[in-house]
């Protein structure tokens, strides 16, 4: 077996690489979106403390 | 009572925040080498199916996914009925962690299952009783989500969802035995209690997949739980005494 016929699926690849790739897709949009969840998170209190500091 | 001490101890968030950050690469790592095996042998190993021809191999990622996301729903309840009657923040805090994922994980079930029904159906999409009630969890998701996000009160959003999920996982053995009580386009159970007439490399692979999705969901909730402990601690003498938060 070579590649272009493992990529090829025997006529599926539409339907099985649409599938993982979506999956791998969200994968890495999720931890994307957590990471940036903790930065903002993190930038917030920053804030928090140093307006705090300021009173 | 050494054990009890113990337990109580992570169930504050403050200590269970440094636990999680400590756990998070080991989970991630985990599942990034169980994921490169199982779609190995998925992909390499597993024979290509007589009926299906290659189209089967959707089934390494459809059938975890949809497993995940009906557990996920599950231990999402459960950690919301924790909070709503023992009044542990931490519970909340991972009830709400955990909602994303599970919407996640819902979605790729619904969206790998359109792509496998269309070429072994003939349709993306049949309102048949497997697929309406996945997608009801989909929403059920959707809804504590949306429902925690709209009251501004922390406590009053995790009693209010709380309820939302408990009632919501009704629909998790609704799906689950969905393909016995109803006549459904959706194929039976392959992997019963009683086992299976699977090949053994697909199970293999099956399997794998689900171990690596188990510990990415796990990775990822723990992420999110410690950035929604901070955001709720904010006030707490401890969060403004931590590393990262300090100049």
């Amino acid at each position: 077996m070579n590649w272009s016929e493992f990529f090829a699926m025997k006529g599926y690849a539409f339907y099985v690489w649409g599938s993982y790739g979506v999956a791998l897709l969200v994968f890495i949009v999720e931890v994307m979106l957590v990471r940036h969840l903790r930065k903002i998170t993190l930038q917030n209190l920053r804030m928090l403390r140093d307006a705090g500091d300021e009173e | 009572m050494k054990l009890a001490i113990n337990w109580f101890k992570y169930s504050a968030p403050s200590t269970f925040y440094g636990l999680a950050g400590k756990m998070i690469p080991w989970f991630a790592v985990s599942s990034a080498v169980l994921f490169a095996v199982g779609l190995y042998i998925g992909f390499f190993v597993a024979p290509t199916d007589m009926q299906q021809s290659e189209a089967y191999r959707i089934i390494f990622i459809h059938v975890p996914a949809s497993m995940l996301s009906m557990f996920i729903y599950l231990i999402m309840a459960g950690y919301a009925a924790l909070g709503l009657i023992f009044n542990t923040r931490l519970s909340s805090m991972m009830a709400s962690a955990l909602a994303p994922t599970g919407a996640l994980f819902a979605f790729i079930s619904l969206w790998t299952g359109a792509l496998w029904g269309k070429p072994m159906w003939g349709a993306w999409w049949v309102w048949d009783a497997r697929l309406t009630s996945e997608l009801i969890l989909l929403f059920l998701y959707l809804g504590f989500i949306a429902l925690h996000a709209s009251i501004d009160d922390p406590r009053r959003a995790d009693r209010a969802s709380a309820l939302l999920a408990i009632i919501g996982s009704v629909n998790v053995p609704i799906i689950y035995f969905s393909v016995k009580w109803w006549n459904t386009l959706h194929q039976g159970a392959t992997i019963k209690f009683t086992g299976t007439s699977m090949h053994i490399a697909m199970q293999q692979a099956m399997f794998t997949v689900l171990a690596a999705c188990w510990l990415y969901a796990i990775a990822v909730s723990l992420m999110r739980v410690r950035s929604i402990i901070l955001e709720r601690e904010r006030n707490t003498q401890w969060v403004s005494e931590l590393p990262e938060v300090k100049p």
